[in-house]
């Protein structure tokens, strides 16, 4: 059986440097020629691609496991250095330790009991702060060593020592050779390696120093045929080709017996070579080059930043079964479903195991092979051979099939799967949906769904994933599924609610006045898949809000408030109208209208207080059923926008004249005053500066004074509608269109830049009123003026800059979070500790509290005592 | 307050909040079992909202401050109070306060007085014994006699009078800061430069300028405001110690929005509520809402080793015990050299590294090691 087990885990891993024998013993072979191929294109013995260091040519065999290609995974050689080489890696280490240690007899410089005392200090350091503490230590005590002039064990006088970057060492204005550093460094007791934070068991001082060179597998530097048939090395090969043929050089050279000049200048290129084939961004040093001028990428840029080994391959992965479409909206699908176009259907596949009970049927699959919707694409044997269904192999196949085969067949409807939407900034931009296969070429899902994933329909695209295991759907299903993910961790509300055409439509129903015979009502009742409409009264015609109530369950209650609701000041009478409470007593809505604020996203505890009462399916369900209520009921009622949405009565456009003129005049006299020095400043600011905040002040004020008239006198419309149920829009987006735009901010101050003393070329130098400083008095319905269309584009082009530089900040914050904080997790003594068990916090949030089964991040204690003392809102 | 014995009970098992919540929100006619029915359902629900053991509560907290930083506004400045001093807000400030930096972009403080000052005795005059005063601000006249070479100053007497100085004390003051003699003649000061250059003539007159004269070093702006009923006094600047050894100042709710100055004056506890109080501050003048629970766990977590640590590679990541851990954030062969040359092991006890390794995450549902039977 292919039953599978991990039955080796990883316990830890364990740093070190290499010392030359283990590089020597782990190697496979010697590299001792920088050739690669010879003329019939096969590598060269003893070259850098030799076959003993694995294989990447399709065919070949590995010389060393006997594996092919993608079985082989390659293996290490090794060179012999002529001379040593500094390690650029370690110059910083190995100056610090010849600074510090006798130059005579490799002692560090400090008396003997001090040196105790040292490796005294250490070991507490490690006890008490770990390995952190231990660095500093050894800082401090380098710092100590190095000031010594005197070796207190032999009287030698030690010379400074100084580096000229980046690996030449200079003692008393000679150079020290690397055969000289490294002979200083073995003298060093293993002892003694430990005051410099050295494990002795895995890093000695000498092998920083290095005289062996390790090559790594032809593996990790395949290199790729190129149309031509010519072949193009990878850069690490390139690199090695330099060193093997400098070091050969320079053996021959020494052997020859050489003038010491020249064995230098060979002995410094190799340095170099060396160098940076371990890091071409060493700062002094000039970056190898290929021969088009492109800087090579070698070891450490292999391994560094965002493109590097360890954020690319490491932390990231990729995955199969996934698929990716531009994303389009179906308010028929449930909560939780996805639309899948047929094509993706049938190219994803979900293995099924064979058994004696669906053999059967699964055979289906098989026969309709992968052509026919719901076929299968692949079976896999037990033995673990996978093989693809075509109409040739169809029968064969079918023949072959037995209890323990996994069939890969198509995605069927109700199939589990995770779906996506980058960026992913909280759990809920990755949910699991139920396959609803579906024709098309889109992804679809329920526009009720967007807010948590943040998506919109202009363009964007998203990811589908299917769990291939057991395990993983299981997971997926119970700890991501939509409903599960209702409740938003980050504030304990509802992250999915009603939005747009739903919001309106619900608010038109359940407003008061609003009738329908009761036949459209059941109509309207059944389109949204309601069967049981008992609970409507038997009457002839019915109000909009007994149409709502059959929704909702007859033992529930609930009280909040609408946005209409205006709080009343204090010892003023309460002057909201009848729908700003909503009121529903047992599964009845008596009062109220259902907007944004109790149905909406990230607002309200209507929802919450389904979900906390009836669980989490059924408040999905209940969520489902009013926004389609929403929408149907707006579909029958009919919804536009139109240009009269914007009309006023004639006094209110008098009124916002008025208003305007006041303005404009009262900013005239504020000029006016500042051109006669009376203008009186502001403690802390200039006259220039408080003209300007009295300007904005007194320019905002008439603003908002317009968009007040609008928002009074505006004709009851669909824009309106909108506004007030929070479906899109508000007042002052109204006011915009009907009255006056207003003043154009930037940074928080008039617009002010653009030609010496003034904005646009079309007004007087030192022209300080509001149309010469972005304030736009036109309505949009009116239409601006040129000079006011550009204000405008300003800010809309300011606020853009915005966007595009916050994104990158923001995300660089969120991944700084996410990376400090990931290990942090509940034990299951309720603490919360980081991975090392350090407590952070002795009970999460102070009272152990999940926010995500919270409300609103508490218990809702006055609901619990509206139901227990019977209470009905005031 | 009403049948406060059966309140007894459930201390020990209901957070004080809730308990609080319950009392407050009791109507005034309630029955003995009706309480009791109240506190038995909370309790039940209570319990049932309990975060589960393994759960990543870090990567929750992380998602819920990252994911409104999305939605903030960049280079947005707040007008505290009226409008004459502003201070950053918005993302800029959040990452501020999350780095640790040593000092503020716009440094601020909220001075609470003692009564009576806090009704608004001589409100003015304390303001000025807070701010730092420079000479330029009580001068009216400046002259330099080029041939004599002089410089005469004379001082505001008004403004002299409101920061209880006299001639003399400013002749001291400026003899003290700049090392010359200067002569009292009349209502004027003279200055004779040793150096009789026109340049270095200049040179002591900007230096004259800047002679501190009272108040606190580093408080630039004062501004005394209303606050409901009470005058506090908004400083730009700040230098809590001082301020705190006032004898009018309330030392109890007198705060500084500069987290590390916090931590130096009034220790780690007080620098973890600072954290959680300027980020609160940021996210709800933003209008966004985010739980208390996982602002607080980034303080604590940037609070836990004593130190105020900030979220960078040099600060919380660096105290990581994982060398891959580390590697994997930012400069990635620094970690894993110094861990080679030490000799370093990794225990793979947190998540990224078992990514890497392609194992279960100790976390969540990878948390419980089980394993079944055949």
């Amino acid at each position: 059986m292919v039953e599978e087990y991990i039955s080796k885990k990883v316990k830890s891993i364990i740093f070190s440097l290499q010392s030359p024998k283990m590089i020597k013993q782990m190697a496979s072979a010697k590299i001792v020629t920088p050739e690669l191929y010879d003329k019939e294109g096969y590598p060269v013995d003893g070259g850098l691609m030799d076959v003993r260091l694995g294989v990447i040519d399709p065919g070949l065999k590995c010389k060393t496991c006997g594996y092919k290609l993608k079985d082989c995974v390659g293996h290490f050689g090794y060179i012999e250095l002529a001379r040593p080489i500094i390690h650029i890696k370690f110059v910083n280490l190995v100056l610090s330790i010849l600074r510090s240690i006798c130059k005579d007899c490799g002692k560090p410089l400090a008396p003997p009991e001090k040196i105790e005392s040292f490796g005294k200090q250490l070991k507490n350091a490690k006890e008490i702060g770990g390995q952190e503490a231990v660095r500093n230590k050894v800082k401090e005590i380098i710092k100590y060593l190095k000031t010594q002039t005197k070796c207190p064990h032999c009287n030698a006088a030690q010379l400074k020592i100084t580096i000229e970057k980046p690996t030449t060492f200079i003692e008393d204005n000679k150079r020290i050779s690397p055969i000289e550093i490294r002979t200083r460094l073995e003298k060093l007791d293993d002892e003694h390696c430990k005051l410099f934070g050295m494990h002795p068991d895995f890093a000695k001082p000498d092998w920083a120093i290095l005289t062996v060179l390790p090559i790594p597998p032809a593996t990790m530097r395949p290199s790729i045929t190129l149309e031509s048939g010519e072949r193009s090395e990878d850069d690490l090969t390139h690199k090695l080709g330099d060193i093997v043929r400098i070091n050969q050089r320079l053996f021959e050279n020494i052997n020859a017996g050489a003038p010491e000049i020249i064995v230098e200048d060979l002995w410094d290129l190799l340095q170099y070579h060396i160098t940076t084939y371990f890091d071409n961004a060493v700062s002094q040093l000039p970056p190898a080059r290929h021969r088009s001028g492109q800087p090579l990428k070698t070891l450490t840029a292999r391994i560094k930043s965002k493109e590097g080994r360890i954020r690319h391959n490491l932390a990231g992965k990729r995955t199969n079964f996934s698929a990716r479409t531009v994303i389009s909206p179906d308010p028929y699908l449930k909560l939780n479903e996805v639309g899948v176009p047929m094509v993706i259907a049938m190219k994803l596949s979900v293995p099924e195991r064979v058994t004696e009970w669906n053999i059967e049927y699964l055979k289906t699959f098989v026969d309709r092979g992968p052509t026919t919707y719901p076929g299968a694409n692949y079976i896999v044997r037990p033995d673990g051979k996978k093989k693809k269904i075509t109409s040739e192999t169809k029968e064969a196949l079918l023949e072959e099939i037995q209890p323990g085969f996994l069939i890969e067949r198509h995605l069927l409807d109700g199939d589990i799967s995770i779906f996506n939407r980058q960026p992913s900034l909280h759990r809920m931009s990755m949910m699991c949906h139920r396959i609803r296969v579906l024709p098309g070429k889109t992804l679809r899902l329920n526009p009720a769904v967007c807010h948590p994933y943040n998506a919109d329909f202009d363009g964007d695209e998203m990811n589908l994933h299917i769990p291939q295991t057991e395990e993983a759907r299981a997971e997926a299903e119970i700890l991501m599924e939509v409903q599960t993910q209702l409740i938003s961790p980050r504030y304990g509300l509802s992250v999915i609610g009603c939005n747009q055409d739903s919001l309106s439509g619900l608010f038109l129903l359940t407003k008061e006045g609003t009738t329908m015979l009761r036949k459209d009502a059941i109509n309207l009742l059944h389109t949204i898949g309601i069967e049981d409409t008992s609970k409507l009264p038997t009457k002839d015609t019915v109000t909009g809000k007994e149409v709502a109530s059959v929704i909702f369950p007859s033992d529930f209650s609930y009280s909040g408030y609408s946005k209409l609701y205006k709080k009343p000041k204090q010892g003023e009478a309460n002057t909201n109208p009848k729908d700003a409470i909503v009121l529903i007593n047992k599964g009845k809505l008596t009062s109220g209208v259902l907007d944004k604020n109790n149905l909406g996203e990230g607002k309200g505890l209507l929802l919450r207080t389904i979900h906390k009462k009836y669980g989490a399916e059924f408040a999905a369900k209940q969520l489902y059923q009013l926004f389609r209520l929403g929408i149907e009921y707006l579909t029958i009622h009919g919804f536009t926008v139109e240009f009269s949405d914007t009309d006023l009565p004639t006094e209110a456009k008098e009124h916002i004249n008025q208003t305007l003129n006041d303005g404009v005049e009262q900013v005239k006299n504020l000029v006016k005053m500042y051109m006669n020095g009376e203008l009186e400043a502001l403690p802390g600011k200039t006259e220039r500066e408080t003209l300007e905040l009295k300007i904005l002040e007194v320019l905002n004020k008439a603003r908002n004074t317009t968009g007040k008239i609008v928002e009074k006198e505006a004709v009851d419309s669909c824009t309106l509608t909108m506004v007030k149920s929070g479906a899109r829009g508000n007042f002052l987006n109204l006011a915009q269109m009907a009255a006056c735009v207003g003043q154009q901010a930037m940074r928080g101050k008039r617009i002010d830049k653009g030609y010496a003393n003034r904005t646009l070329s079309c007004f007087r130098r030192g022209d300080l009123g509001p149309k010469a400083h972005g304030f736009i008095r036109n309505s949009f319905r009116s239409g601006l003026s040129p000079s006011e269309f550009f204000f405008a584009a300003m800010t809309g082009r300011d606020s853009l800059m915005d966007t595009a530089l916050r994104t990158p900040k923001s995300g660089y914050l969120y991944r700084r979070l996410a990376n400090a904080m990931q290990d942090l997790r509940v034990e299951y003594d309720r603490t919360v500790r980081d991975s090392s068990g350090r407590v952070v916090q002795f009970i999460y949030g102070s009272d152990g509290l999940d926010v995500s089964r919270s409300s609103g991040g508490t218990i809702d204690v006055k609901s619990i005592i509206n139901t227990v003392c019977n209470i009905q809102a005031k | 307050m009403a049948h406060e014995e059966l309140f007894k009970g459930y201390e020990q098992t209901l957070p004080e909040h809730i308990l609080k919540d319950i009392r407050e929100n009791l109507p005034d006619k309630v029955n003995k079992a009706e309480v009791k029915e109240i506190l038995e359902i909370t309790q039940t629900e209570f319990d049932a909202a309990l975060v589960d053991a393994g759960e990543a509560v870090g990567i929750v907290a992380a998602e819920s401050i990252g994911e409104p930083g999305t939605q903030m506004t960049l280079n947005t400045f707040h007008f505290a109070g009226v409008a004459e001093m502003n201070v950053t807000t918005g993302l800029p400030r959040l990452i501020e306060i999350l780095d640790a930096s040593a000092a503020p972009k716009t440094p601020m403080m909220e001075i609470y007085l003692k009564a009576p000052y806090n009704k608004g005795k001589d409100i003015k005059k304390i303001a000025h014994k807070i701010k730092e005063t420079k000479l330029k601000e009580l001068i009216s006249e400046f002259s330099i006699n080029v041939l004599e070479s002089w410089i005469a100053i004379v001082p505001d007497k008004k403004k002299l009078a409101d920061l209880d100085m006299d001639i003399a004390k400013i002749k001291k003051l400026i003899e003290k800061g700049l090392k010359v003699n200067v002569e009292i003649d009349d209502d004027k000061l003279i200055i004779k430069p040793k150096d009789e250059t026109l340049s270095e003539m200049h040179k002591i007159k900007e230096k004259i300028k800047g002679v501190y004269v009272s108040g606190l070093k580093t408080i630039n702006h004062v501004l005394p405001i209303k606050r409901e009923d009470e005058f506090i006094i908004v400083t730009a600047g700040t230098k809590l110690q001082d301020v705190l050894e006032l004898d009018f100042v309330d030392p109890i709710r007198t705060t500084t929005n500069d987290v590390k100055e916090i931590a130096s004056v009034l220790g780690i506890e007080a620098a973890r509520s600072a954290i959680m109080i300027e980020v609160l501050k940021v996210i709800n003048s933003q209008g966004l809402n985010v739980d208390i629970r996982h602002i607080m766990l980034v303080a604590d977590i940037m609070c836990v080793s004593g130190l105020v640590n900030g979220i960078t590679r040099y600060g919380v990541v660096s105290e990581k015990s994982s060398v891959l851990a580390r590697a994997s954030f930012e400069t990635p062969l620094k970690h894993i050299i110094a861990a080679a040359l030490s000799g370093e092991e990794d225990k793979l006890t947190s998540v990224i590294e078992n990514v890497m390794l392609n194992q279960p995450i100790p976390s969540g549902t990878g948390l419980p090691k089980l394993m079944m039977k055949d």
